[in-house]
């Protein structure tokens, strides 16, 4: 029992986290029909910017304001990989709109510059963030099962996110522009609506999310050069399993994804438990080839 | 007239290619061990870029996992070297991970046209399974692509798993002999040198048989309208599975040969960053021409050999920027720019003949269109 | 009204999301029979085609496509074997293959054995490359023939798709719009070219413009939100009021803006 629980607290974490980085690449690629290879790159970017704010914290102020510095780099974060973000479209984005095989293959390229910009400032090897104090240890509420205080605080990291997200898509002024642009961008653009402005923005708010799970993975583990690699095939996958087109989607293609991959790990090992996952979600694509939400067009090709 | 005209150009074309063959076929008289050697790994690496070429440039299906069928062949090659090196006791790697009798899946393997067999079929059958499951219910596009570079990740964190079995990361290697030969005798290497060439030569003209039989037009109709091509009254699921069995047994012959021009193969040959470079070999040279590949895959590969070991930080970055050019700027890749420098340089000389009638009415579709 | 159908849809139905697009539609088409289908925007002419092609599955109702040899159940066969069975379609907008030559396009839509296998080893033969060439003569595409098809006017295009279908030689033509977004010249030379395809096989035509209409003296069927209005040769169309009241919004208003 206690396993179980545990199980599906590590289940309900890592989704969370791919969540987070799943929200903008299906944003992006719902909005512009452009795969950002490069979203991975945009997590490590986030990382790095937690790093750089530690260690300013741990130079320039005293050290009893040490612990509060992760507030400050979670914002931080989101900002820098924002405007990186913003840039990005603003110079190369937006000539692939509507091209997802070369978007894909010129965003790794973008992703590979990225990386080696990274390994050049920082070094190859990983670097260690330390998390606030007020981060360590758990939360025991059943016996023998205890939930860590720094996925805890992820998943409510994601929660607000989230939260975020659905107010911006959903009640605000530019969040339904954005919807009717992803939906109709012709008519969208005659209504006088920027879609130039629209793109840009969205882009750099999936970014920008990007960048704030970069910065919550420092919580998890050390970071390097690379960490965007690990995670960004399966949030790719997310968006393959959950559709294109609406929020929920990709939250219940984060989840199914997070908790499988937990488990079959858990039940086989690391290696098996991903072809059963890929196997599953190939078997699950013979059911709704377009994932679990899409949107019926009248469209030939 | 134009007949002539057509049948000049397909001769030219026909003395060219027999030219670059003769070319590769005497490589060996003036080129030393070491750079001949590069170049047997080179041409290995082509045949891979003409199946993917067939399969993206043609049919318009981006494969992101060719690296694990190209590893597939190349795994099949080793394990029946590590076996050929063993003799009669189990591979090294076995015996460190406590096994004590030979997995069964390994049996085959000690026979060399066996081998040679499943390096073609394995790949080939692992591509029309995974074609089968995605085109016949119409996932396509960057869903396929996106489902290719799951594979590749599954299998590379497989062969890494299963040490036991595979070799885990350090992969299979220590060689020694093929077919009773030492492999690395002179004799050996231009033996084998000599067979990648022929291997590209028959693949090429297979290649350009498909490509401009009706079969190939299809494949492009499939590019250009899926749909369409379906309502004409063609599967198109057949055709790209088809396709993609077939442009992956050809990246497992590749990976066959290149095992036997390098001696080792590793998980980490068969990774993301291998499969998605074998795209740049085709993006570069130009995707949806043959020879395109051919010369994107040696001009690429010559400029990693030359620029990656002195520089290999401004390697990796070159490697971005033209993934970037490339597909931003130079869809076409080299051979999209000689045919439209070709095309311009025809223009200019040809004013009067029946070229002008031609590029008169690309004017005026193209100005009716808009 | 002894003759046996070739084609009989009945009582079909097609939603999108909840909204239905085609409700109860029943249509017999006679063989050798040219139909024409108008209605308003948003009447399910075009959908009714879809379903007939196969390309939406309609969520109750049949169609049978009654072939020599017995009838096909369209609603479950996929796309290419309706195409392959005798049903072509000509799509609204043009859907040539853009990046093949006009000779290339006629020669995959040609009616042949369409397996990778036969295509991979097949060859023009001379009386494949003869049907072709009269097929050029007939569109007027002669001289273009080793012009990539994406460089063809729009009226061009259309005319290609026209004659492709012609090659792929079915029972049953469903022609969108063939004459939308052509001048008055091309459009006449459409009308010329359809009489001529009329001669040989049954057609059903989608169509908004109603002087292109006219000038064939066949049978029209008027559809409106998804249901079968009126059906009946031109004069009697024009002169029932139910029609004239979808068409001129006489009494309702909100129908008024829906005149193609």
């Amino acid at each position: 029992m206690e396993m179980w629980i545990s199980q599906l607290f590590n289940g309900l974490s890592v989704s969370s986290i791919l969540l987070l980085i799943a929200l903008g690449l299906a944003i992006t690629f719902g909005l512009m029909g452009v795969i950002n290879m490069a979203h991975g790159e945009f997590i490590m970017i986030g990382s790095y910017t937690a790093y750089l704010t530690q260690n300013l914290f741990k130079d320039l102020l005293p050290k009893g304001a040490f612990d509060s510095y992760f507030i400050a780099a979670i914002i931080a974060s989101f900002l820098v990989a924002f405007v990186i973000g913003y840039v990005l479209e603003v110079i190369l984005i937006r000539h692939l709109y509507g091209r997802p095989l070369d978007s894909l293959l010129a965003t790794w390229g973008v992703g590979l510059v990225l990386q080696q910009i990274a390994r050049s400032i920082f070094g190859a090897p990983n670097v260690a963030v330390s998390s606030p104090s007020w981060l360590n240890g758990g939360l025991e509420l059943i016996d023998g099962v205890v939930f860590p205080y720094k996925r805890l605080f992820i998943l409510a990291l994601v929660a607000i996110c989230l939260v975020a997200m659905y107010m911006y898509i959903y009640r605000s002024a530019s969040g339904r522009r954005m919807r009717a642009v992803m939906q109709n961008r012709e008519m969208a653009a005659c209504l006088g609506i920027s879609t130039r402005r629209v793109d840009g923005m969205t882009f750099a708010i999936g970014s920008g999310i990007a960048g704030i799970a970069g910065c919550a993975l420092t919580l998890i583990g050390p970071i390097g050069p690379n960490i965007g690699t690990y995670y960004i095939v399966d949030a790719f996958m997310v968006v393959v399993l959950g559709g294109v087109g609406k929020l929920v989607g990709t939250v219940v293609g984060a989840l199914g994804i997070g908790f499988f991959n937990t488990m079959f790990e858990w039940w086989s090992n690391a290696s098996l438990g991903k072809v059963f996952v890929f196997i599953l979600i190939v078997a699950f694509l013979q059911w709704k080839p377009k994932g679990l939400f899409a949107v019926r067009t009248r469209q030939l090709d | 007239m134009t007949s002539i005209f057509a049948d000049r150009r397909r001769l030219w074309l026909l003395l060219g290619y027999i030219a670059a063959a003769a070319v590769l076929f005497c490589a060996p008289l003036y080129l030393s061990d070491f750079r001949l050697n590069l170049l047997a790994k080179f041409l290995a690496f082509a045949i891979a870029a003409l199946g993917l070429d067939l399969l993206w440039g043609y049919t318009g299906v981006l494969s992101l996992g060719h690296g694990v069928f190209f590893g597939l062949g190349a795994y099949a090659m080793g394990m029946h070297l590590k076996l050929q090196a063993s003799g009669t006791r189990l591979p090294d790697f076995m015996d460190w991970s406590g096994l004590t009798k030979l997995p069964w899946f390994w049996e085959p393997f000690k026979v060399f046209p066996v081998a040679v067999a499943l390096g073609i079929l394995i790949p080939a059958l692992l591509a029309l399974f995974l074609g089968f499951f995605t085109f016949r219910n119409r996932i396509k596009g960057v869903y396929f692509t996106i489902l290719t570079q799951a594979l590749v990740i599954i299998v590379t964190t497989l062969f890494i798993g299963q040490q036991a079995y595979t070799g885990g990361t350090n992969g299979l290697t220590s060689f020694t002999k093929l077919l009773g030969e030492p492999l690395r005798s002179d004799t050996m290497k231009t033996v084998l040198y000599l067979a990648t060439v022929a291997v590209l030569v028959l693949v090429f003209m297979l290649c350009r048989y498909i490509a401009n039989s009706r079969m190939g037009k299809v494949l492009r109709a499939i590019r250009d309208g899926e749909n369409r091509v379906r309502f004409l009254g063609y599967n198109p699921a057949t055709y790209q599975m088809m396709t993609f069995a077939f442009s992956g047994a050809l990246a497992g012959i590749a990976g066959m040969l290149f095992v036997l021009h390098v001696g080792i193969i590793s998980p980490s040959m068969m990774g993301i960053v291998p499969s998605i470079e074998m795209i740049l070999w085709v993006a570069i040279g130009g995707r949806g021409t043959l020879i395109g590949a051919l010369i994107g895959t040696l001009a690429l590969n010559y400029a990693k050999s030359g620029l990656s070991e002195a520089y290999p930080d401004f390697w990796t970055i070159g490697l971005g920027v033209l993934f970037i050019v490339v597909t931003v700027f130079l869809p076409g890749g080299i051979a999209g720019l000689i045919r439209s420098g070709a095309e311009a340089v025809r223009r200019i000389r040809g004013r009067g003949n029946m070229h002008e009638s031609g590029a008169h009415s690309v004017l005026q579709g193209s100005n009716r269109s808009v | 009204m002894s003759q046996a159908p070739i084609l009989s849809c009945k009582e079909v139905t097609v939603a999108f999301d909840g909204f239905k697009a085609v409700q109860g539609m029943n249509l017999l088409l006679l063989p050798g029979e040219l139909r024409f289908l108008i209605g308003p925007n948003g009447a399910g002419k075009t959908t009714m085609l879809d379903v007939i092609c196969g390309k939406v599955k309609p969520v109750s109702g049949s169609v049978s496509f009654h072939r020599r040899p017995g009838a096909l159940d369209i609603t479950k066969l996929q796309e290419h074997k309706i195409a392959e069975s005798g049903i072509g379609r000509k799509f609204q907008t043009p859907s040539i293959f853009a990046g093949l030559t006009v000779m290339e396009n006629l020669e995959i839509a040609m009616s042949q054995n369409r397996s990778v296998w036969a295509t991979l080893r097949a060859t023009l033969k001379p009386s494949e490359r003869e049907r072709i060439d009269e097929e050029l003569a007939l569109i007027g595409l002669g001289d273009q023939r080793h012009l990539r098809a994406g460089l063809l006017s729009h009226g061009q295009k259309q005319w290609l798709e026209i004659g492709m279908m012609l090659l792929q030689e079915p029972e049953i033509l469903l022609l969108d719009e063939p004459v939308a977004g052509m001048t008055d010249k091309e459009t006449d030379k459409t009308g010329e070219l359809l009489q001529e395809i009329v001669r040989k096989r049954t057609v059903v035509v989608v169509e908004h413009d109603m002087e292109f209409v006219r000038n064939f003296a066949s049978k029209v069927t008027v559809m409106h939100e998804g249901k079968l209005l009126k059906e009946g040769t031109m004069d009697e169309i024009q002169s029932d009021d139910r029609v004239a009241e979808v068409y001129l919004g006489r009494g309702k208003g909100r129908d008024a803006h829906a005149v193609g």
